[in-house]
């Protein structure tokens, strides 16, 4: 094991098909027309000194180190910025150019502090590598001139530091944060001698407008802007690739390591999510991992008031094996189930399922997909014929107009907002349907050609208001559908949107938005180009959430935008493996790789390969499982990294469901929300303790690597392999590539996938088979996957969930940058710093009618149960509806949520609420009765005290 | 001598409102700003950043990077020495010592009466009668100490 360098090649690649070859130092070169002579010295192997360039931004030309010599031409022209020209003779080492980068590096050092012994960039500095590179022996000018030594350092970024004694204002920083992340939160303040390095109006870093997504602290050259976390411990010595376990970007990592302790995760160039960006999450929220909350022994009691008590492994897999075989002798094979975790690998989630389906022999398994995207799953197989994304992230870079739904991506899923945020600033056009306006509707250079702020709980009035125009002005791609799409199902649904109650001035009624902005809007959807339509949790998470995936698929048929880059219909899923849960059989109808659990070859091949008989009845969904519950027959459970009462709709009946059951058995790093009624807790491992895979959002399968051993002792395959035996049944595994061995000998879209091909390749994206051998990056080219493309009738029903007088606003829910899902990871790392609790964002218009004045305490109030949480007064939502968060245990936004779910998949519905706002004094009595419930259950009597506090 | 109104965001808005649909709108709103109140304030920037769909780090850059800009609001008068090689060489130097010795301020400062605020200025295209300055919109060449004793004699009166 090494530190992993990845070579710079100090300007970024040039994608001409066109190519030229130019002579380097007598090496001759051939490189793609446009390509920097930096970047074609590098691909020879030739460094030539450079400060100011990065390959990840455009060449700037400022630092005047990279100078070479081309033969026939005057000067000494910077490589960063001169192209290369057919037969051009590039020298880079001359007398000449050796005495020019002398002189450019003593004026840097003469402003420059001479600490580097003591300074945390020792190592990995470049303006000492290039001191180092030109061969600096002396300063001529001394240090006693003006100087900026005595510039004084930032530390408000709870993660990153910036001293501007040490800058050398090379603007990479700047740079970076316009070009990689789009933020433009950097700038370069004054000019001349004092020019510095100025966050926002030459702010503290923390008042600024940045995101902390770390850009620029990579970018930079220099200790200026620096990780805390290696001022603090010192720089790596070795570092593995792995990917991130909080969005379902995927973004691949080096965890830069010293021994068994993380100095920082740094972005990986050649990840194929991310190439190279991060955002707060990924790049710093890792302190969760060791957070000291973290339970590192099992631990058991007998009821729910009683105080946890550690016990050893073997007994506590003793009691889960006991409880859950007494529970089933009692009550029936089908009155325990589990569910399985969207934050664990694949082979986990698979082991997860296998042991509900051999071991407990029903098929009551879950995921938390039954929250968020299972309408996707259903919506795309139903039109397209596969449960997922049809594109990679890249094709972004190739869409002409981008149709954002339900989904704010510069909060949720930042690092691929950044790549989207890239594209419409060359010029590609967007539409945002939201009820609210995110970032995205207008941040810096970014401006949505429209956008169309529709009442929640409207999503398919709106697309069906689109599809209509598309049809009825003659817009729709006739010479894609004839080819790709089933004709009568066309013929059918073209009948159905033109009609007049799907028109845009029908559905201006219900959604708000008049009827020519609407128009407007398909119109540029079908005639801008190549469309690509993104959507999130807003489309899924209503009770049409499945309608309105189907709405969208047709929409893209209907236009021609499937099958090519630079189009597509692309859920944006949460979280990291969402996609991966899915694939892997987690849901109570489905095998492994969507297959009905009654389709007998299928479920022959599983009890063949896994030597059981198994139940051809599909088994319990999660809310199913709570009802099951109340009436006694549905007892044990066993929920594997997944916050059910803070996270699923209306917790008080989530409660009474757990408090009915005689045996939950919670794996989770923490005590959480759940566990309150638990009666077993078994200590999971982090992302950094195991090995794996995560599928993301792109159907993407990454690597993840362990990089230190499970805290716990466990990882969690082996604590799921571990309940298995202690049932009964051996399982074998030595190693997770074993599990991905017999999931990809039993999943056709999988079967070309091993752990050495994603070792060689970095990752795959599925179908990853013999037609397909390193994977499918764009599907269904020149034919879908079903076949022909389905065009299914979406009828526009209004929510049950209505406003009247009681309740007469709509709360819709959503995400912050800086937590992520429950916030049991984000909440205990400094993210805590942007958002220290959840708010209520309400309308100026509605604040005032009741009194509010911005930070007031309220009382959100729903059919469902009341909750009280602070206001934010803001023009972003429109007036009628409030908006707020769901990351705080102490808010539980999920206690006002309706049960109201998905005809199709019970998604519920937690995007349209009715209720209503008025001001507080305090906390609801469900809060306080919580709260205290919730200190009472979470008392642990340890087998040894933990050591006194320091 | 320019009147300037006392910075009020309303005003701010209509002043910045004139130049949201012209192309290239940074810096005659900018300059329209500092017209209307002699100075850029600093609550004008994110209005500005946010007419013009960019980020204030970047209006802030433009302000600062150009010295015409003010961060602050001016004295009555504005005296502006020219600091450029030209004036140097014709004695410039001589002019900006005795300049500061008789304010009794530094460059960009303004004297505690509020009459004159004393910035240095990088050519004003008059070298050929340098060492030059401007005094409000006025150009002055030629300048010896005598002169500009004068010529701040004159302000102090007015």
């Amino acid at each position: 094991m090494s530190l992993i360098s990845e070579i710079d090649y100090g300007t970024p690649a040039s994608h001409a098909d066109k190519t030229v070859t130019v002579t380097i130092d007598g090496f001759a070169v051939t490189v793609p027309e446009g390509t920097s002579i930096m970047r074609a010295a590098m691909e020879a192997g030739i460094q030539v000194p450079k400060l100011c360039a990065t390959d990840s931004i455009e060449a700037f030309g400022s630092c005047r180190l990279c100078l070479v010599e081309i033969e026939g031409r005057a000067g000494t022209p910077a490589s960063c910025t001169t192209p290369v020209g057919n037969g051009m003779v590039v020298k880079t080492q001359t007398g000449k150019l050796k005495k020019l980068r002398r002189d450019v590096m003593e004026l840097y050092i003469s402003d420059h502090p001479l600490d580097c012994l003591t300074c945390a960039a020792n190592g990995d500095c470049e303006l000492q590598d290039m001191a180092g590179a030109v061969g600096l022996r002396e300063v001529r000018y001394g240090q006693e001139g003006a100087n900026h030594f005595d510039a004084v350092k930032d530390q408000s970024n709870p993660y990153f530091t910036f001293d501007p004694a040490k800058c050398i204002v090379c603007s990479r920083c700047v740079r970076a944060c316009e070009e990689v992340q789009g933020t433009f939160a950097l700038t370069i303040d004054g000019r001349g001698f004092a020019s510095h390095v100025a966050a926002g109006m030459d702010e503290p870093f923390l008042a600024s407008e940045c995101v902390s997504c770390g850009a620029c602290v990579q970018a930079c050259p220099t200790a200026t802007l620096i990780e805390k976390s290696v001022i603090e411990i010192g720089q790596p010595e070795h570092s593995v690739v792995t990917t991130c376990a909080y969005c379902g970007v995927g973004c691949s990592f080096k965890a830069e390591m010293r021994g068994e302790e993380v100095v920082r995760m740094v972005p990986y160039k050649d990840g194929k999510a991310n190439h190279g960006h991060s955002c707060v999450k990924g790049r710093f929220a890792w302190g969760y991992t060791n957070h000291r909350d973290r339970i590192l022994k099992p631990m058991i009691r007998e009821r729910i008031s009683d105080p946890w008590r550690e016990v050893s492994w073997d007994e506590a897999l003793g009691r889960v094996a006991s409880e859950f075989k007494r529970i089933q002798a009692q009550r029936g094979r089908n009155s325990i189930g589990a569910i399985t975790s969207s934050r664990c690998t694949n082979e986990e989630t698979y082991l997860v399922q296998k042991l509900v389906r051999a071991v407990f022999g029903n098929n009551n398994t879950d995921t938390c997909a039954r929250v968020c995207h299972s309408p996707t799953g259903y919506g795309l197989s139903k039109t397209f014929g596969t449960s997922a994304g049809t594109q990679d992230f890249d094709s972004v870079s190739e869409a002409d107009v981008i149709l954002v739904i339900g989904a704010n991506p510069t909060d949720a899923h930042p690092v691929f907002a950044s790549r989207m945020k890239k594209r419409l600033r060359e010029g590609a056009k967007l539409i945002v349907i939201d009820p609210r306006r995110t970032d995205l509707v207008r941040s810096a250079h970014i401006e949505a050609a429209y956008h169309l702020p529709l009442l929640p709980g409207t999503n398919v009035a709106m697309m069906n208001a689109l599809a209509h125009t598309i049809v009825t002005e003659g817009l729709v791609d006739e010479k894609f559908v004839r080819e790709q799409c089933d004709g009568e199902a066309f013929a059918d649904w073209a009948a159905f949107v033109s009609r007049p109650e799907n028109s845009p001035e029908a559905a201006a009624h219900f959604t708000g938005v008049p009827a020519e902005t609407i128009r407007a809007a398909a119109r540029l959807y079908a005639t801008g180009g190549n469309a690509a339509i993104y959507y999130g949790l807003g489309v899924t998470e209503h009770s049409q959430g499945t309608t309105t995936v189907m709405a969208i698929a047709n929409l893209a048929m209907a236009t021609g935008n499937i099958g090519r880059e630079g189009v597509g219909v692309n859920p944006l899923r949460g979280q990291n493996n969402v996609q991966g849960a899915c694939d892997m059989g987690s849901f109570p109808h489905e095998l492994p790789g969507y297959r009905h659990i009654s389709d007998d070859i299928v479920r022959g091949l599983f009890e063949k390969d896994w030597g059981v008989h198994l139940d051809a009845e599909p088994g319990l969904r999660i809310p199913n499982m709570f009802d099951a519950a109340m009436d006694g027959s549905f007892q044990g459970l066993y929920v594997q990294g997944e916050d059910i009462v803070q996270s699923d709709p209306d917790s008080k009946h989530v409660i009474a469901g757990l408090k009915a059951m005689e045996c939950i058995v919670v794996q989770d790093l923490f005590l959480n929300e759940t566990s309150n009624y638990a009666h077993v807790f078994l200590p999971g491992s982090t992302f950094l303790e195991k090995d794996g895979t995560f599928t993301n959002a792109e159907r993407r399968i990454n690597r993840v690597r362990k990089v230190m051993s499970p805290k716990a002792g466990m990882a969690d395959w082996e604590i799921t392999q571990a309940i298995a035996k202690a049932m009964g049944v051996n399982m074998h595994y030595t190693h997770p590539s074993e599990i991905m061995a017999e999931i990809a000998r039993l999943t056709p879209s999988f079967s070309g996938v091993t752990y050495d091909k994603l070792d060689a390749l970095g990752s795959v994206q599925w179908p990853c088979n013999d037609t397909a051998p390193e994977g499918t990056p764009t599907m269904h080219i020149g034919q879908f996957v079903r076949g022909k493309g389905n065009f299914l009738i979406t009828e526009f029903v209004a929510t049950d969930e209505r406003t009247g007088p009681r309740f007469p606003l709509l709360l819709t829910t959503g995400r912050i940058l800086s937590q992520y899902n429950v916030g049991a990871q984000t909440r205990r790392t400094d993210n805590a710093t942007w958002h220290a609790e959840d708010l209520l964002e309400i309308h100026p218009h509605d604040a005032e009618e009741r009194g509010l004045h911005n930070g007031a305490l309220v009382r959100l109030e729903s059919r469902s149960g009341a909750t009280s949480l602070r206001a934010r007064i803001t023009d972003r939502v429109a007036p009628g509806v409030v908006y707020t968060t769901f990351h705080h245990p102490d808010t539980q936004a999920n206690v006002v949520t309706s049960d109201y779910s998905d005809w199709a998949t019970n998604c519920p519905e937690y995007k349209v609420t009715a209720v209503q706002v008025a001001p507080s004094n305090g906390p609801t009595a469900w809060q306080d009765e919580y709260q205290s419930h919730s200190r009472e259950s979470r008392r642990i009597d340890r087998a040894v005290p933990l050591p006194a506090a320091e | 001598m320019p009147e300037f109104e006392v910075w009020n965001e309303q005003r701010g808005n209509e002043v910045i409102a004139a130049f949201v649909q012209e192309e290239g709108a940074a810096l005659p709103m900018l300059h329209a700003l500092q017209q209307t109140f002699g100075y850029i304030p600093r609550a004008a920037v994110p209005m500005v950043a946010s007419a013009l769909n960019v980020s204030r780090a970047e209006v802030h850059g433009i302000v600062s990077f150009y010295h015409d800009f003010r961060e602050a609001p001016p004295g009555t008068h504005v005296l502006k020495l020219c600091r450029a090689e030209a004036c140097q060489s014709m004695g410039g130097d001589a002019i900006a010592t005795a300049a500061i010795a008789e304010l009794q301020i530094g460059w960009s400062e303004t004297t505690p009466d509020g009459r004159i605020t004393l910035e240095p200025v990088f050519c004003l295209g008059l070298c050929a009668c340098a060492p030059a300055a401007m005094l409000d919109d006025k150009v002055v060449g030629a300048l010896d100490t005598a002169r500009l004793s004068a010529l701040l004699e004159n302000v102090r009166q007015a």
